[in-house]
């Protein structure tokens, strides 16, 4: 037999701080034939992209090799010099990035930059050649109009076609090995589905080998038939993808399968402290019998609980909402078109769409920081478009919001204890012994610690960032809450925790969420019911089970089809 | 494009006006009679004062003489100055001469201060970088004026490297040091500008892509890095041209340099109305022009940038 095409042995890489080294992966190893495939999967800070870029000898900042060999045809990458190293990228090793956006120089046109790969491998020279080149690498990665597009800027190119430049550009050379590097996290789920494919069918055809980071673990067991779990630095377990996922043998990949919302199938229950989803990640055999039977009896609670709330008036009632946005130079722009939908007391109704689909619009006007052009809001019984500014402060009160980016949602000069406070002073409600007490109430229904209260939102991680963006939403005791992608940036098992707090706060205070996300898997554990919207219009709603198993519309079943992982069969 | 550039046109129109009542302003309110100050000791013949007092319209009010001195502008007319010369004239003696001086002291501090930035932003934390920083730090807490005569004394007088004066004509070898002197400051800036833009700009992803992609450092290096860090190196050149016309007054006073800004300081001391407000109108305009150019260049660099 051959040797392997890569072998990476006891990989060890640290990164030097102040308070001296820190190992961010600690004897990795693996191996990887010709022609397979095999994908590194774990939470951020798991030491997966840190691999990927010790193998092509691109740490960011201090970081380094520490230990261990990275064999290329036998060659160690480890102790290549930088000019060797200039020769093996591009050429035998290609890289994909993660992040379209931001891994295209803004300054020079694309065409500038497939060429630029071209020349420094030496695939085609002279001008003419190098252009042919390009455009048959782009038309290669399912840019159809590259050369229509080459002297075109980043900036012009939508998520997806970024993708596909940093795709034709990974391939340039041929290279044996492909390294992508979460190549589609930034992308939709119908548009990662497609790139995927392409490269699928594209290293198929070329040969190439594939190595691929994620950490979706859904996704990796479609894509590669090795499945490589990190998990602080070290490498868990690993084998045949099917395998791992159905029969995962570490805690950790236990945890990971069982909250991976792509692979979940049931909307969290939630009663009292314990739900559904922890149940099932504690599930062992001698409990199976019981949680089988907590399971049911929680669902049949749920069903009671909606039905009662069928009966009372809606909490949100929208009827041909219409936003539309003027743009200079090109006309009007309809972002929501016609909207028209109510949600129950108590629901989780979620508003599911790819991005610029107006989802956000609609929760932007809704808390009324825009303007409708045209149609009715209805909260609690007060039509939105004629409530005088006072009465408006008054029911912001009721109506409470959480966003996406947690880092960006916390004022990061104030602490914890004065960012949940803060709408308890600005609707003056109590005297500050009684908000004090009322921000460790919060503090307590969030799961977090008390002492977080004089702690400071850059001393503390994403997960916990966002349940201090919950309790805020909660100080007020609100009836409604916008959860606008309130779990899109979170790690799976984060998610996982904040899901499932969601859906407690909800049983506990009989909360009525708006959810809106991209992504369809999370809808399924946590709504009721679903509205899909393409180009601001709501092309299909229903309940959400009807929408997973009966989906009427194509565009409902191309976002199912995309969910990653989506057909894989998880073993009992 | 061309929509953007005429409405910044349009707005110097209130800037200038501006500036102009403004300077006008404070010159009138200076305190003493520029005829006085014009004749020194022996007092002139009362008629004679009567006589200048009307042709400058010194008996009328403020506002009347402002306008006066507006109509002027609008037919390219500046005034003339005490002296008598026309001040279109002395305008056009010393501008290229400082027009010079100041392209002169660009290029240095240019060329200069983003070689140094960059090999300081690539090697951070080395020696160089240390040094580059301790030295720029050194050179912006210095006073133009200390720097300008120690730089005169010793490069001029003491070693002979340059000449301590300019000459008739202000010829361009006469310039360097001046220029040198004049360009410190804004170097120091640059260095560290361009240093800690070369820092952002190499820990971004785009390059890291480009190294992936089998580039080479001597390509990455200008082509991805120093390419993108100059973006905020050129916005930093439109309120340095304000710096650098500052400067140019007291350096043009050390060094002689037969300048607007030499002009401009004696006509302050003898309280000469017109040449003073015309001067600083024409450099305003400049600073205006310069920094309009600047913003245009900018969406050359960055075709992120689109005007409209």
């Amino acid at each position: 037999m051959s040797t392997p095409l890569l072998q990476v042995k006891d990989l060890e890489v640290a990164f030097r701080t102040q308070t001296g080294l820190v190992q961010a992966v600690r004897g990795v190893s693996f191996t990887l034939e010709r022609g397979s495939s095999l994908a590194i999967v774990g939470e951020s800070g798991s030491g997966k992209s840190t691999t990927a870029h010790a193998i092509i000898n691109l740490l960011p900042g201090t970081g380094h090799i520490s230990g261990g060999q990275v064999l290329l045809d036998g060659e160690d990458l480890a102790k290549a010099s930088q000019k060797e190293m200039e020769e093996i990228r591009g050429r035998k090793i290609g890289f994909v990035p993660q992040d379209p956006m931001s891994n295209l120089n803004p300054v020079w046109s694309i065409g500038f930059q497939v060429e630029e790969a071209i020349r420094a491998n030496g695939i085609a020279s002279g001008r003419k050649e190098v252009k042919q080149r390009a455009i048959q690498v782009l038309k290669e990665a399912g840019l159809h109009d590259a050369d229509r597009r080459l002297k075109q800027f980043p900036h012009q190119f939508s998520g997806g076609m970024r993708q596909r430049v940093l795709i034709g550009m990974g391939l340039a050379a041929n290279p044996q090995l492909l390294i992508a590097d979460e190549p589609t996290s930034a992308l939709d789920v119908t548009v990662q589905r497609v790139i995927l494919d392409h490269l699928e069918s594209l290293t198929r055809e070329l040969g190439t080998t594939l190595l691929f980071i994620t950490h979706d673990l859904g996704l990796a067991a479609e894509r590669a038939e090795q499945l490589l779990v990190m998990y602080k630095g070290q490498v868990v377990e690993s084998g045949p993808s099917a395998q791992i996922l159905q029969n995962p043998q570490h805690p950790y990949t236990q945890r990971l399968v069982a909250a991976a919302p792509s692979l979940a199938s049931r909307r969290i229950q939630a009663t009292g402290s314990i739900s559904a989803a922890e149940s099932a990640i504690a599930t062992d055999a001698s409990s199976a019998a019981g949680e089988a039977i907590d399971l049911i009896a929680t669902a049949e609670a749920r069903a009671e609980a909606l039905e009662a709330a069928a009966s009372q008036p809606p909490a949100i009632v929208v009827e041909n909402l219409t936003k539309v946005f003027k743009i200079r130079g090109s006309g009007d722009f309809t972002a929501v078109d016609d909207v028209s939908f109510q949600i129950a007391k108590g629901t989780t109704t979620a508003l599911v769409g790819e991005s610029g689909s107006g989802k956000s619009t609609v929760a932007k006007m809704l808390l009324k920081l825009e303007d409708a052009t045209s149609g009715k809001i209805v909260v609690g019984g007060h039509d939105l478009a004629s409530v005088s500014g006072r009465e408006m402060f008054g029911l912001r009160s009721r109506m409470q919001p959480v966003f996406q980016d947690p880092y960006g949602s916390l004022n990061p000069l104030r602490n914890i204890g004065n960012t949940i406070a803060e709408p308890l002073t600005t609707h003056k409600i109590g005297t500050a012994a009684s908000r004090r007490e009322r921000v460790f109430e919060l503090l307590d229904q969030v799961s977090l610690p008390r002492t977080l209260v004089s702690r400071y939102p850059n001393e503390l991680s994403g997960g916990q960032r966002q349940r201090i963006a919950i309790a805020r939403a909660l100080a007020l005791k609100p009836e409604i809450v916008i959860l606008d992608e309130a779990v899109s940036a979170l790690d799976v098992l984060v998610q996982a925790q904040i899901l499932r707090l969601l859906a407690e706060l909800q049983a506990e205070l009989n909360l009525t969420y708006l959810f809106i996300t991209h992504d369809l898997a999370v809808v399924r554990v946590i709504a009721d019911n679903v509205c899909v919207m393409q180009k601001g219009r709501i092309v299909e709603a229903a309940t959400t089970d009807e929408v997973f198993d009966n989906p009427k519309e194509q565009y409902t079943r191309d976002l199912l089809a995309a969910i990653p992982g989506a057909n894989i069969k998880l073993g009992a | 494009m061309l929509w953007y550039t005429g409405k910044r046109l349009l707005q110097i129109i209130p800037v200038l006006l501006g500036a102009t009542f403004l300077i006008y302003f404070m010159v009138f309110a200076m305190p003493g009679d520029p005829i006085a100050a014009l004749y020194g000791d022996r007092p002139p013949a009362p008629g004679v004062i009567d006589q200048i007092r009307e042709q400058y319209h010194l008996n009328d009010p403020f506002i009347v003489q402002y306008f006066y001195y507006l109509l002027g502008i609008f037919q390219g007319d500046f005034g003339v100055t005490y002296s008598g010369q026309p001040v279109n004239e002395v305008l056009a003696r010393t501008f290229p001469v400082t027009i010079r001086l100041a392209l002169l002291a660009i290029f240095f501090e240019m060329v200069a201060g983003i070689t140094v930035g960059l090999i300081s932003g690539l090697r951070k934390g080395g020696i160089f970088d240390a040094t580059g920083l301790a030295v720029s730090l050194v050179l912006i807490s210095l006073p133009i004026f200390v720097l300008g005569f120690v730089a005169q004394y010793f490069m001029g007088i003491q070693w002979g490297w340059f000449s301590p004066t300019v000459g008739t004509g202000a010829p361009l070898e006469d310039l360097i040091l001046p220029a040198i002197v004049l360009a410190t400051i804004s170097f120091a800036q640059i260095v560290r500008l361009t240093r800690s833009s070369v820092i952002e700009t190499s820990s971004l992803d785009f390059v890291r892509t480009a190294y992936s992609k089998g580039l080479t450092r001597r390509r990455v290096v200008p082509v991805h890095i120093l390419r993108n860090s100059l973006i905020p190196v050129v916005t930093y050149l439109g309120t340095d041209f304000g710096t650098l016309l500052v400067g140019a007054t007291i350096t043009e006073g050390i060094f002689n340099v037969p300048g607007v800004g030499r002009t401009l300081y004696q006509a302050v001391i003898r309280g000469e109305g017109p040449t003073v407000v015309s001067f600083v109108t024409i450099m305003v305009l400049l600073y205006l022009v310069v920094n309009l150019l600047i913003d245009l260049l900018y969406a050359v660099l960055d075709p992120r940038i689109r005007y409209a």
